[in-house]
């Protein structure tokens, strides 16, 4: 069985029936971060708490990539098979503004305010076969 | 107590293959000290930055051996901002009469490669591909042509007239117009973005000599005084580049407050600014700058931009040289690009590009990564 492992330790629930984004919650102010973070940039206080944030909400920009990124980039493809990828922000109710890649990469489907869900797919396999897995925004049909 | 610029000098930008960074800015640096009319012994500090070409205090390698106190600065795209500003207040201090700014460098070709961690920012961040620059821009100006009803052919427009002040600028890179329908056919690199619609990271040098404004009059007949000079970061809430995530409640970004500070420094208003260096990474952002630096509310620059009012002879001329987009981004000279195109914008000797009706008071802005913002305001 492929080893499946998150993009980075504690950006999201990982392995999870139901897994989620991870931001911290700063329990003097409100203002929820992502990534967790063990200071709230909004007020300083570094008295925070870890919680999932929703896994739905709105685009709120959003570009797409059309050449392939320089290193620090680090896909599975060659400028031969680079796919240009789009970039967003979320909007997710309650919480904060996340930016991630967009599984749409087609200009004319992307609209903003449009309902967007959070997803997680392999992004790029290691080596050894181990697949990488970082968190997507889809657009809900 | 004020202080003046007396003298300034540049390499030109673009590629210079036969010239490092450094020698780029030591030929910036002799032609400063040439139009003031002092020797390089004669300077009492210098400020400098580089992003790519070496250390700037390496200068003094290159200008002789004086013991001048060379202190480096590193920061960003406000290198050169920041530069003016420790100048700025090395002369208010009263500790020091005459010095010299410089910034240079040298990039190698393609979008800036920026690393995640150096910010603080997660490696995944750059693995997956989000660690752009030209991202930000493009996902900020697509914003707001939807919330303020921009036109994609406002955008085109923004470079067309940057193509054609970089082709009445000997200094500037790229010297061919560029019409409308080729900016906009060009590779979508970002949408809404174009090829065209983009600086590139470039090479060049600028210096300047500042002094107390009342020992001007020994080095020049056109002083030019720096009424205001301010730098500011981000504050929470606002939306800025590098940013994994932000806050709902959004609030004003660092050019806003550099400029509000700016003009209660200088006490003058952006109606009576004559002539403009905005930062224009790209189309987008000159014309998000227009509003944020107070010359426009939201919304406006369609039709200003329409009627022509940001060119050479319009009501609010920006971006002279060509800008960005015609001049290239050298990190540590940029700033200061600004700066020597509107002194010479003050003096008249701007020749094709010198804007009419002898304009008096001048302003600069840049804007860079991690969300800082750097403003003069420079009067004749």
């Amino acid at each position: 069985m492929t080893n499946q492992i998150p993009i980075a330790e504690g950006l999201f629930t990982w392995p999870a029936a139901k897994p989620a984004l991870l931001g911290s919650r700063c329990r003097n102010c409100g203002i929820v971060s992502f990534p967790v973070s063990s200071t709230c940039m909004a007020c300083s206080s570094q008295d925070m708490e870890i919680e999932e944030l929703p896994g739905r909400g709105t685009l709120w920009t959003w570009t797409i990539q059309q050449f392939m990124p320089k290193s620090p980039y680090r896909s599975d493809e060659t400028p031969e098979t680079f796919r240009p990828y789009g970039v967003g922000y979320v909007e997710l109710p309650g919480g904060v503004r996340v930016e991630g890649r967009l599984t749409e990469n087609d200009p004319n489907k992307l609209q903003i305010g449009m309902e967007m869900d959070v997803v997680f797919e392999p992004y790029r396999t290691e080596e050894n076969g181990d697949e990488i897995i970082n968190f997507f925004f889809r657009p809900v049909r | 107590m004020d202080v003046a610029i007396v003298g300034i000098g540049m390499h030109p930008f673009g590629r210079t293959p036969s010239r490092s960074g450094l020698q780029q800015g030591a030929y910036a640096a002799r032609m400063a000290l040439q139009d003031a009319g002092a020797q390089w012994r004669d300077m009492q500090f210098a400020f400098g930055g580089s992003a790519s070409a070496g250390s700037a205090d390496a200068l003094v390698n290159e200008l002789g051996l004086t013991g001048v106190p060379f202190i480096n600065v590193a920061n960003g795209c406000a290198t050169g901002g920041s530069s003016l500003i420790a100048a700025y207040n090395a002369i208010k201090s009263g500790e020091f009469e005459l010095g010299l700014v410089a910034g240079f460098d040298k990039h190698e070709r393609g979008a800036f490669n920026a690393d995640p961690e150096a910010l603080g920012i997660g490696k995944w961040y750059g693995e997956v591909g989000m660690m752009m620059t030209t991202q930000f821009f493009a996902m900020k100006i697509q914003k707001y042509m939807y919330d303020y009803n921009i036109s994609e052919s406002t955008l085109a427009k923004v470079a067309e007239k940057a193509f054609i002040n970089g082709s009445k600028n000997p200094n500037a890179w790229r010297t061919e117009p560029i019409g409308v329908e080729e900016i906009t056919d060009s590779m979508m690199v970002n949408d809404p973005l174009t090829k065209f619609m983009f600086c590139s990271p470039s090479e060049g040098g600028v210096a300047l000599v500042l002094c107390r404004a009342e020992k001007a009059e020994k080095y020049t007949d056109s002083p030019v005084y720096l009424k205001a000079a301010t730098l500011k970061s981000r504050r929470f809430g606002s939306f800025e580049v590098f940013a994994p995530s932000q806050a709902l409640d959004q609030v004003e970004g660092p050019t806003v407050d550099a400029s509000r500070a700016a003009f209660e420094m200088a006490a003058v208003g952006p109606d009576d600014i004559d002539v403009m260096q905005l930062q224009d990474t790209e189309v987008g952002a000159e014309i998000m700058h227009m509003a944020e630096n107070g010359f426009c509310e939201h919304g406006e620059q369609e039709s200003l931009i329409q009627s022509g009012e940001t060119r050479i002879g319009g009501s609010m001329p920006i971006n002279t040289d060509g800008g960005c987009i015609a001049n290239g981004e050298p990190i540590g000279a940029s700033g200061l690009r600004q700066v020597y195109e509107n002194v010479l914008q003050l003096r008249g000797q701007a020749d094709e590009h010198q804007v009419p009706n002898e304009p008096k008071l001048a302003y600069t802005h840049v804007y860079g990564a991690p969300g800082i913002s750097a403003v003069t305001i420079l009067q004749r």
